[in-house]
């Protein structure tokens, strides 16, 4: 079996795509087809409610926390960039920057909730926008807070020094994840304060 | 060679006590364990769903029957549809993905060998949820004690005012649990197949296999994913009131089915492409040729992968939509048949010509083409939609279906059990059991589901709990109901090969079949590490290459 041997035992040249980045874009696909079916619903029930209260009336453009938002997958961006670098000094500061960030973009959502509730009296159960307007954002909230839980887990290491270059690829498949879930944002910010409003 | 096995403590297993073997089949992230204890799952909740179809059959026997009350039968298809569908042939299919894709690529083990086992204990424990609703849905009002909506629990049955109880809820918990462990089990198979090839294994030189199984983990990231949001909208709707499938308040039950649908289409083909699968590895090697059209074979199922992501709505047709959607949605379907008629014909080109051997498993992968061109052929014929509109939910439906899921898939899942048992097991199952229970199963198979289409014909529709005499669907009725007999005594017969075979059967050795892909290269059932030394291959058939090296299939692809 000596010549046969040789097929199974040679060297060759071999690269293949990165498990960790390749298993968030799956689930980067999955979450997009379940925001999608929101997104349809969404649109699909505007202006079908057949009591108030209506968007055009309660709802306000939230774009002090969306600019919060969306400015955090800037410095996640750079906090992977300095890490890659090996400045965990500069991650450091850029990564707790992104989790105030993004806690801010969540007391946005909360306020905004708690005036929808006590003051404009529109909750799930009230007609189709509310049901469908807490759906959707209430989803996206949600991802919001996994992010935040992930990405604090990561700032926790970091502060007990255990963090260095060589979790660059780590970090970077996390910050994938928080770059959709900005992305989503713009989806929903679109369709919920632009389109439905 | 590389195939020499070392000593591996752990997979001796007579040292041990029962409670720390248990302990390791509990707490396990191997994925051939795993993929075991799918398929055992699978067979478990097979008899479940078998015996509430024996029910619904029993009480169909002959008009006015009283076998079961009317409340029961709609359980019983509701039951019988949702475990079949999600307890049954998924978990069976992810568990032959699971134990074979990471063997016949060349790797140690799955991508993610911990998001396995949560995803494999995320699907048992929706089934357990499910038919906890059997002890744990007992509502105020007399309400029903199982889920009685249909498999595809149409609104507004599913809402608080037609659903009492909770058996509503459990259905749904259910699937939303399961749907979770699916998709984490697709990304596991989409990172596996990409990323843990073995050295030289580039896409074009996988096992058709994988490539299909890659494919099929793409369809479910995409279908079941909608379904999920579909049962998180139905949970806002019975537990916070929401209002998305309510029409009193301007909700649309339509939007349920085209959600439904978009889950329930695609999900035909991420049961059937496993299927196919299983076709493409058995039939060359029981030809003795390698396969027919390898690269239009991929094409096809990735033409196949797109296309059914763009027909759910041919099961909408007598909803009524516009003329445009209708049209859309007849020719989407009907393209479908295109890629499937491809592989068909590569399958039948493969056999062309080659030395077959009427094993076992060939016999049922025979038995699927021609079985699954007759399905596909009264799929063409569902696709028209004014004969639609005629046949909509008839018996010649239910019919049509069932030839695709057990005319197709199930044949080629019992293929694939022969097929590879003796890998799992290291022993050789019984050829003269297997061919009783081929003849068995396919004497039955024909009996209930040929004869059902002529009921529907004749105008018998779907999910009735009894008849009127004298429509002429007694008799054909009574054909069917006889059939149902002849598949249980075969699966009977199939768990008995399986039990009798694992005990006593003979040692079946590293390669039984003469095969090709590399998981014949290691000893059966395989060591815990898979390969002693990662092998490398240059060719679609690394063991044809290994077998005749002065004849390596390199020199022809």
């Amino acid at each position: 079996m000596n010549a046969t041997s040789n097929v199974f035992n040679q060297r060759i040249e071999w690269d293949r795509p990165d498990r960790g980045r390749v298993a968030m874009f799956g689930l980067i696909a999955a979450e997009s087809a379940i925001f999608t079916i929101f997104v349809v619903a969404y649109l699909f029930y505007v202006g079908k409610s057949l009591t108030g209260p209506i968007p055009k009336d309660v709802l306000s453009v939230p774009i002090f926390y969306t600019i919060c938002l969306l400015s955090s997958s800037l410095t996640i961006h750079l906090a992977a960039k300095s890490l890659r670098r090996g400045s965990v000094r500069s991650f450091e500061i850029l990564w707790l920057a992104t989790i105030a960030l993004g806690a801010a973009f969540l007391y946005g959502t909360a306020s905004e909730w708690h005036r929808l509730i006590y003051q404009e009296g529109l909750t799930i159960s009230t007609n189709l926008f509310g049901t469908t307007y807490y759906s959707l954002v209430g989803l996206h909230g949600f991802h919001v807070v996994v992010g935040l839980a992930a990405l604090s887990i990561v700032m926790v290491f970091t502060l007990r020094g255990n963090v260095g270059a060589m979790h660059t690829e780590r970090v970077d498949v996390l910050s994938l994840y928080w770059h959709f879930v900005d992305t989503v944002w713009i989806v929903v910010f679109t369709v919920v304060y632009v389109i439905g409003r | 060679m590389s195939t020499e096995s070392i000593a591996w403590p752990s997979t001796e297993a007579e040292s041990r006590s029962f409670v720390d073997q248990i302990h390791e089949w509990v707490a396990t992230v191997d994925h051939k364990r795993l993929g075991i204890l799918y398929i055992v799952y699978a067979l478990l909740f097979l008899l479940i769903g078998g015996v509430e179809a024996i029910v619904i059959r029993i009480q169909l026997i002959r008009p006015h029957n009283n076998f079961v009350s009317p409340q029961v039968f709609n359980r019983m298809f509701t039951m019988h549809g949702t475990t079949m569908i999600f307890f049954v042939i998924m978990p069976v299919l992810f568990g032959f993905a699971n134990y074979l894709i990471p063997l016949m690529i060349g790797a140690r083990d799955m991508a993610f060998p911990r998001l396995n086992a949560f995803s494999f204990w995320m699907m048992a424990f929706g089934g357990l949820l499910l038919y906890f609703s059997l002890v744990g849905a007992n509502g105020l009002y007399g309400a029903g004690n199982a889920p009685d909506v249909g498999w595809f629990a149409y609104a507004p049955l599913t809402s608080q005012t037609f659903s009492l109880g909770h058996s509503t809820d459990f259905w749904t918990l259910a699937l939303l649990v399961s749907g979770f462990g699916s998709i984490g089990t697709a990304i596991n198979i989409i990172a596996t197949v990409l990323c843990m090839r073995c050295p030289g294994m580039t896409l074009a030189k996988m096992p058709l296999f994988a490539w299909l199984n890659l494919v099929m983990a793409g369809l479910v990231i995409l279908c079941v994913s909608p379904l999920t949001a579909a049962q998180i909208m139905l949970l806002v709707d019975r537990y916070l009131g929401g209002h998305f499938f309510d029409t009193q308040a301007g909700g649309s039950a339509v939007i349920w089915m085209h959600f439904f649908w978009i889950f329930g289409h695609p999900e035909v083909y991420v049961l059937v492409l496993p299927a196919f699968a299983f076709a493409s590895e058995i039939i060359p090697v029981f030809s003795r040729k390698p396969i027919f059209g390898y690269a239009v074979m991929v094409g096809a199922t990735v033409a196949i992968g797109f296309i059914s992501m763009s027909v759910w709505a041919h099961h909408m047709f007598t909803v009524g939509m516009s003329a445009n959607a209708n049209t859309f949605f007849v020719l989407s379907t009907m393209a479908i048949a295109v890629p499937t008629g491809i592989k068909i014909f590569n399958w039948l080109a493969t056999m062309w010509g080659g030395k077959i051997e009427f094993k076992t498993p060939m016999l049922f992968c025979i038995a699927f083409l021609f079985q699954f061109l007759l399905a596909g052929l009264t799929g063409v014929m569902l696709s028209v939609a004014p004969f639609n509109w005629q046949l909509g939910n008839s018996y010649f439906v239910v019919a049509h279906f069932h030839y695709v899921i057990v005319g197709g898939i199930l044949f080629c899942l019992f293929g694939a059990f022969y097929y590879w048992f003796p890998k799992m097991s290291g022993k050789m199952y019984s050829e003269t059991l297997g061919r009783l229970h081929f003849w068995l199963f396919f004497i039955g198979f024909h009996l209930t589901f040929d004869f059902m289409h002529i009921p529907g014909l004749l105008g018998m529709p779907r999910r009735i709990y009894t008849y009127e005499p004298g429509r002429g669907w007694d008799t054909w009725n009574f054909i069917v109901t006889v059939g149902v007999f002849f598949q249980a005594i075969a699966i009977l017969v199939f768990l008995g090969n399986l039990l009798w075979s694992y005990y006593r059967g003979q040692t079946a050795g590293n390669d039984p079949w003469d095969a090709w892909t590399l998981e014949w290269s290691t000893n059966s059932p395989p060591p815990a590490y898979n390969f002693s030394t990662t092998p490398t291959v240059r060719s679609r058939r690394p063991l044809w290459d290994l077998k005749h090296p002065d004849d390596p299939d390199w020199n022809y692809e």
